[in-house]
């Protein structure tokens, strides 16, 4: 008798069990969907070369917006900075100085994107290195995170064709190794 | 004989009234000049920028609380907070803020909307169903065997064979004797 009421499957307490077991297999198969999503996400790296930089919309100190889709046709030097990072500092006057250079061609466009920076001191910043390329902040960490930056300064070099084909985690040591990415890209 | 060291209360006294005149006469010329400057912005104290800075993390040193952070970059957020107090905003204006700048992850407790749900569900929603299993468990292991009619039939059988087989070698071992 007891082992014919254990074994009846449409028995109340029987269903029970089944439901109890559906939700506990149910709510650990979607924590571990999200635990394999967020681990896979951590371990992408960097934006790969070769593949279609991620577009965005800058809102620079100025106010002018800069859409990098509208770029097309320009070779876009992308530049993550902040004015506490030191290495930056390193890089700042050689890159004012190339975009000087390229800046008549018009076929170059500089961006610079300050990061985890407050407005005064981004400003200060571009103004102890006169630099006049646009610049902005990257509000609410929105560009780095679609690039996954690892921190500054990061520089990224993308073609005419919106093709990412370049990229640099480490400050630029002279005016010579920014046209050395650029240059190649310029072919007339 | 004692020797006298130092000055006698006599020769104090003019050194000390002519430094108090002095300090009168310098706090009364400082007093006009203060008065010209413009009202100074409200002092903030490092304890009214901690209270808000504790409820926050910034990016580039994960893990490390704004107000105890050493780095540069949190230095310029507290005194971006310290700016902010001083023009009159309130620690909500501040703190939305900062997230709109730096994104939600700035906040030491999350909001819970979108994604940051997730913070809030799954940790409750594990603990539950860990209490479930335990509950499971100890039930199962509170209720007695079920009877086993196969076995206790066996051993029914069995029980009898064995105390007769008992008896026998007892027997052979007293005849040997």
């Amino acid at each position: 008798m007891t082992q014919e009421s254990l074994s009846t499957p449409s028995s109340p307490s029987a269903r029970r069990l089944t439901w109890g077991k559906l939700v506990a297999w149910g709510g650990l198969i979607i924590l571990l969907i999200i635990v394999a999503v967020a681990l896979l996400q951590s371990q992408q790296g960097p934006v790969a070369i070769g593949k279609p930089a991620p577009d965005f919309t800058l809102t620079t100190f100025d106010g002018e917006t800069i859409k990098l889709s509208n770029l097309r046709g320009k070779v876009v030097v992308v530049n993550f900075w902040a004015s506490w990072c030191k290495p930056c500092e390193q890089e700042a006057a050689d890159l004012e100085t190339a975009w000087r250079d390229y800046q008549p061609r018009g076929d170059v466009a500089f961006i610079g994107i300050a990061w985890t920076d407050t407005e005064p001191a981004s400003l200060a910043y571009i103004e102890k290195f006169g630099i006049t390329y646009p610049n902005g902040p990257d509000l609410g960490t929105r560009i780095s995170q679609a690039y996954r930056t690892t921190g500054v300064p990061e520089t990224y070099i993308i073609d005419k064709n919106g093709i990412l084909v370049n990229k640099k985690f480490s400050p630029f040591l002279s005016l010579a190794e920014i046209k050395a990415m650029i240059d190649p890209l310029l072919a007339p | 004989m004692k020797k006298k060291i130092g000055m006698s209360r006599k020769q104090i006294f003019p050194v000390t009234t002519g430094l108090l005149t002095l300090l009168v006469v310098l706090l009364l010329t400082a007093l006009p000049a203060t008065a010209q400057q413009p009202t100074p912005p409200p002092l903030i104290s490092d304890d009214q920028v901690n209270a808000i800075a504790k409820e926050m993390y910034c990016p580039v040193c994960e893990n490390v609380p704004l107000d105890v952070c050493p780095t540069q970059a949190c230095a310029q957020w507290r005194e971006l907070i310290r700016e902010k107090l001083a023009a009159g905003w309130s620690e909500k204006q501040i703190s939305d803020y900062f997230v709109e700048q730096y994104g939600a992850r700035v906040l030491a407790t999350p909001p819970a909307t979108g994604f940051y749900w997730m913070i809030y569900l799954v940790p409750p929603a594990v603990i539950l169903l860990g209490l479930f299993i335990l509950y499971r468990a100890l039930s199962a292991w509170k209720q007695p065997a079920p009877a086993m009619p196969g076995l206790t039939q066996r051993t029914g059988s069995t029980a009898p064979a064995t105390d007769e087989y008992i008896q026998r070698v007892e027997e052979e071992l007293k005849k040997q004797k």
